[in-house]
């Protein structure tokens, strides 16, 4: 390998690392608020970008459909139940938020011109549609079963994790796709250079990093979060409701892991099950951190995106191998340090 | 009536390949996959649902079963049979390998290290040249059995449905022995478990073993049934639906995981026809449907179709219902181990402190218990007294200090190795399996009074130790008063009455030394009495107890010496008139501000 | 003091765990800018009490609130908005976050609902603890146990609540530490905070509280004012099993 090489392998692998690292914070969020490990993340990713991709090829993505759906089981389920606790009050809200927005999407969606949309307009309404699945799938699959193990909750997660995965392949078909750059060209810098989407990814990661930052240190809603995360009784007793965290960290962590998907798709072609394997190599890196670390995670991530672009090289065939068995000294010396107790479960 | 069901089963399997005629060989193939699955789910059955840890990978280790004896028939010209050992070798040491990696994590680390391995071995297989890459490896030799090429599926389907039968019996042996309390415990009573003696580690790579055991059999049954593999049945995807089957079907159940498997294979069948048709487009839609199942069965019926089928016959035919009750043949007693002389001191406790971070639960306090007498430890709440209870018992060992039983130091034992010496405990939180009956629970105690191992147990050879042990666990529950509790499910009791039971387990594992916390409470007035007369019977036979209880009637009607704690030290020990005049004590009882 | 209106009533309040009834028919009520003490030994139900008035457990029976029955869909968040707070045994703080953090927090509720007066409530939770302004920057879970109650009450405050409830609040604490607690207590009467005080430590509680309740394996065995409770023979066999002595 010449330094050449190394240096590409090496901006691959920063890259990579970047949208891992993005994706192993929001998986640690959202177990430490909800104890829920969030398999479908990833899908998150895929869902994102190729919901962009349809918006840029005029189309209206079919995972409108499935914020429509969602949304109307949303508002039949938390209706029927403010009128079993006679809390008509609360009716008007609920039908703003699950029906009557994303129908107000829809009819968005019908009425402008999709493909002259500015890029930027474009990504707004892609994340539109594909954020409120997180606070809903939350709503539906995991507040029910909030006090249960978290065994329990992750089967719940791998379940969720099928089906959208299943309805990926409905909505989007088997075939993959790439969306143009934000800003196409490359930067020469002498020795290598540099894709400007490179740029871009590399900046918006750490301008969300910052952002989430600034969010959980300095906003009473972000230290709300932590709180939660930290002692759910005491947060309780604080007036800090359960169920608002828990969709306060899916809709985080759905607009991280869509964002991200829309940041790689011009560098990665990506297929409606691509976001898993991306998903659980941010996951690698947040098992590093034990799943409770942010700094930790995110250097794990960037870890496991220096290990997986250097091993594509020597070993290509053998890069997932690689990347998901460096899980198990990870997982040894997890193990020895860490002294966990039943209690928990 | 009951007993005619499974007879009835097994012939019905039996004649099935039989009376199905040619044109229905759809048929078999499906009974063969749902036999192939089940046998997969039923290692989860033992592993998820009774054992409480998860794993996503099985589909890794059908993988291991296959390849070995795919590659070694095939490269090698290897009997079938001969691989068949060396497959089931390789899957032990791999599960023995990621056992000890995983297994001693909590609870969540183990199923995320099971997608990792899952999808590691799934891209090794395909990697691999000598495996034929994704291509795979053809040309696999039928099984031999008796001289005969087993190459039809009829002809096969007796070797599936048997490993599978073979399979359902020795799990059932293995749940229904003293190893069984043991891997049950494992599920929300491990540290209950460890302070009755009970080596929680051992058993639970050892159900991960077994399970991954049944997994390489299918998996080698799978290679010659269909003589050709290539990696796509053994990826995550296929590891995930074996644990949809196992959940869907009943994940605690012995028979949910036939249930489940039967019920997935034909739904995907049936889907996979349905779904592209009606949706007009080519794929794996089934998906969709399982996992949106999954969910609901998840939120509805935690625990699976089968109990809620079983249910629903019992209620309508009552005749069927499994009778609860029964009684427990009289056995030859179990080995008592030799008591201490009376007067003897067996407890030393030395200048013991704990410390949690900054706090200091216990103080360097000092106390002795000697054979044959009833020490009580009382203090205001937060005085330390349970804190001091487990550190003596090895639950959460001392900080600084000396714990000396029958004089060996303790201190820096295992509760595991301290229950073996001699000491049993009851816990203030009641530590019961809330599902297993009282006896059941009891017989854990006398745990460590049984040798015989899982392999012993798998084939029926642990009988007789297990009626001795059976006897021993109902000689203590009639001896506690609990005799018309004895087939009652344990978390049924009221509180009190579980106290009770945990004394009991205590005293099945013939403790010289009883440490109770707090055993009185939310016991009635008479309950109480007879509850001092037992603890008197047991001090008349030279058992030393050690007491926390906060009912001070019982106290000082019953104890020789009290230690009093306040803060984490001692604030004052002697006799229990002494205590009652002591100044001190009335102030940290009553307290004040002035 | 009897003519005060009514704050809080519970009416023949029943919790059950299981199949194991923890609380049987207790009644009691409280009115404004009462200090209203529940001593009990151990196990007698008193936690449990507090957590189902708070709404962490359900429970049959009747409980109003300002007039307002209170029914097992009041979820505990819907109480902190009403004006319930409840500073349980544990303390439950926010260990890895800062004191001043943890006040802020107790503050959430009002916050949300468009209250962002949180820095003067502060003030003033640090004029009563004044100890907990020097610490504001330090860590919950490096507190003293003391310190820790102290914050575990003043962020109770911050929410500025009608009726405070006290789980055990010299639970483990040194006497000198539990007097300035009590000292505190008397203190929030003043500021027309009500308090609902469960305690072990029955003589301080008594001393304190208005009106006092004995609870015994989940049910009101004795109530009165404090003052001829503190008296009471009874009380006192009822910590010490020493009938006879006195």
């Amino acid at each position: 390998m010449d330094f050449q090489i190394a240096l590409l392998l090496g901006q691959d692998g920063l890259t990579n690392g970047a949208i891992y690292a993005l994706l192993a914070l929001a998986l640690v969020l959202v177990f430490a608020v909800t104890r829920v490990i969030f398999i479908p993340q990833g899908e998150f990713v895929a869902y994102g970008a190729l919901t962009l991709a349809a918006l840029q090829a005029g189309k209206v993505p079919a995972t409108l459909w499935l914020v429509l759906a969602l949304g109307a089981a949303v508002t039949a389920i938390d209706s029927a139940q403010a009128l079993r606790h006679g809390a008509t009050r609360r009716l008007p809200r609920i039908i703003a938020v699950n029906l009557v927005a994303p129908l107000l999407l829809w009819l968005l969606l019908t009425s402008v011109d999709l493909v002259g949309l500015p890029l930027i307009g474009q990504i707004a309404l892609a994340l539109a549609i594909v954020v409120p699945l997180g606070p809903m799938l939350y709503r539906l699959a995991y507040q029910p079963i909030a006090e249960a193990s978290v065994l329990m909750l992750l089967i719940v997660s791998v379940a969720v994790h099928v089906v959208l995965i299943g309805l990926g392949l409905l909505f989007f078909g088997a075939e993959g796709t790439r969306t143009p750059a934000f800003t196409e060209g490359t930067l020469d810098l002498g020795a290598t250079t540099l894709q400007y989407q490179t740029l871009w990814i590399l900046a918006s990661s750490a301008v969300l990093i910052v952002a989430l930052y600034a969010f959980f240190g300095r906003t009473i809603y972000g230290k709300a979060l932590r709180a939660t995360a930290l002692n759910r009784t005491g947060a309780r007793l604080m007036g800090i409701s359960t169920t608002m965290a828990g969709k306060l960290s899916f809709t985080l962590a759905a607009l991280i892991g869509a964002f991200s998907g829309i940041l790689i798709s011009p560098v990665t072609t990506l297929y409606y099950d691509s976001g898993f394997l991306i998903g659980l190599k941010g996951f690698v890196g947040a098992i590093i951190g034990g799943l409770v670390s942010y700094p930790v995670a995110a250097a794990g991530a960037l870890l496991v995106g220096f290990l997986e672009s250097y091993s594509s090289f020597y070993a290509s065939a053998y890069k997932e191998v690689i990347v998901f068995t460096l899980i198990i000294p990870v997982l040894l010396w997890r193990s020895l340090t860490s002294h966990h107790s039943e209690e928990e479960e | 009536m009951r007993r005619l069901i499974l007879p009835l089963f097994l012939l019905l399997l039996a004649l099935l390949p039989v009376v199905l005629p040619g044109s229905a060989e759809f048929y078999v193939t499906l009974l063969n996959y749902i036999g192939l699955y089940a046998l997969v789910a039923l290692g989860l059955v033992l592993l998820t649902g009774v054992g409480g840890l998860t794993s996503f990978g099985q589909a890794a280790f059908v993988g291991v079963g296959a390849y070995t004896t795919a590659w070694l028939t095939t490269a090698f010209g290897w009997s079938p049979w001969v691989t068949l050992i060396v497959a089931l070798a390789a899957t032990t040491a791999v599960a023995l390998f990621l056992g000890f990696i995983t297994l001693r994590m909590g609870g969540h680390y183990l199923p995320l290290g099971t997608i990792a391995w899952g999808i590691s071995l799934y891209f090794l297989f395909g990697n691999i040249e000598s495996f034929g890459g994704h291509t795979g490896l053809g040309g696999i030799p039928p099984v031999m059995f008796l001289g005969m090429e087993l190459k039809s599926g009829r002809e096969f389907y007796y070797l599936i449905w048997i490993a599978l039968m073979l399979a359902v019996v020795v799990t059932q042996n293995l749940l229904d022995s003293r190893d069984g309390r043991a891997i049950r415990a494992l599920k929300g009573g491990v540290v209950m478990a460890e302070a009755m003696g009970v080596n929680t580690a051992w058993y639970k790579i050892v159900i991960f073993t077994i399970a991954a055991q049944f997994a390489c059999v299918s998996g080698w049954l799978y290679a010659h049934l269909q003589r050709f593999v290539n990696p796509t049945p053994f990826s995550l995807t296929q590891g995930i639906e074996y644990l949809f089957m196992a959940v869907i079907g009943g994940v605690g159940h012995v028979w949910g995981a036939l249930l489940g498997a039967g019920l997935i294979t034909i739904l995907k069948q049936w889907l996979q026809d349905l779904l592209p048709k009606l949706l007009g487009q080519s794929g794996n839609f089934e998906v969709i449907v399982f996992g949106l199942v999954m969910i609901f069965v998840l939120h509805r019926a935690r625990d699976g179709l089968w109990p809620v089928i079983l249910n629903r016959i019992e209620r309508l035919w009552p005749a069927l219902a499994a009778n609860a009750g029964g009684s427990v043949p009289q056995a030859e007693l179990l080995q008592k181990r030799d008591m201490p002389q009376g007067g003897d001191t067996i407890l030393e406790v030395r200048q013991v402190t704990k410390r949690f971070g900054g706090l200091t639960a216990n103080n360097a306090v000092s106390f002795t218990v000697q054979a044959g007498e009833v020490m009580a430890l009382i203090g205001p709440n937060g005085a330390g007294k349970s804190t001091m209870f487990n550190c003596v018992s090895g639950v959460n060992p001392p900080t600084e200090g000396e714990v000396r039983f029958l004089n060996q130091r303790i201190d820096a034992l295992t509760s595991r190795e301290i229950a073996r010496r001699g000491m049993s405990r009851t816990f203030q939180h009641v530590r019961l399996l809330p599902t297993m009956t009282v006896l059941d629970n009891v017989a854990i105690g006398a745990h460590l009074r049984g040798s015989k191992t899982f392999v012993h147990s798998s084939i029926r050879l642990d009988r007789e130790e297990e009626r001795r042990l059976r006897f021993e666990a109902a000689r203590q529950i009639e001896r506690t008063g609990l005799a018309e509790h004895m087939f009652d499910a344990a978390g049924s009791l009221p509180l009190g009455k579980q106290r009770i039971v945990e004394i009991a387990r205590a005293l099945a594992a013939d403790p010289c030394l009883l440490l109770l916390d707090e055993p009185a409470a939310g016991l009635r007035y008479l309950e109480k009495q007879a509850l001092a007369e037992l603890l008197r019977k047991l001090r008349g036979e030279g058992m030393g107890i050690l007491l926390v209880e906060h009912d001070m009637d019982f106290v000082m009607g019953l104890a020789d010496r009290i230690v009093v704690m306040e803060f984490g030290e001692k604030l004052a020990e002697g006799l229990p008139k002494q205590i009652q005049e002591d100044p001190k004590v009335l102030q940290a009882y009553l307290g004040g501000v002035d | 003091m009897s003519d005060k209106p009514i704050l809080l009533e519970a009416k023949d309040l029943c919790v059950s765990y299981g199949k194991v009834e923890a609380l049987h028919k207790v009644s009691l009520r409280i009115r404004e800018g009462e200090i209203v003490t529940v001593i009990g030994p151990n196990g007698a139900g008193k936690t449990t009490l507090l957590s189902c008035l708070m709404g962490l457990l359900p429970g049959k029976g009747d409980v109003s609130y300002v007039g307002q029955a209170l029914g097992n869909d009041f979820e505990v968040e819907e109480r902190v908005g009403l004006g319930l707070t409840l500073v349980p045994e544990k303390r439950e703080l926010f260990a890895d976050m800062s004191v001043e953090d943890n006040l802020l927090l107790g503050a959430f509720d009002r916050y949300r609902r468009g209250q962002k007066d949180y820095a003067k409530t502060m003030e003033e939770v640090y004029g009563i603890f004044p100890r907990l302004k020097e610490r504001a920057a330090q860590m919950a879970g490096t507190l003293s146990g003391g310190e820790r109650q102290m914050l575990a009450m003043g962020r109770a405050l911050m929410a500025k609540p009608k009726l405070l409830m006290l789980d055990e609040p010299s639970l483990g604490l040194a006497p000198l530490i539990i007097r300035e607690i009590f000292r505190t207590v008397a203190r929030l009467r003043e500021m027309g905070v009500s308090v609902l005080l469960v305690e072990q430590n029955a003589r301080a509680a008594l001393q304190v509280a208005d009106y006092g309740y004995v609870l015994e394996t989940g049910e009101v065995s004795l109530e009165g004012p404090s003052k001829e409770l503190a008296n009471d023979p009874r009380v006192i066999e009822a910590y010490l099993g020493l009938g006879g002595k006195h």
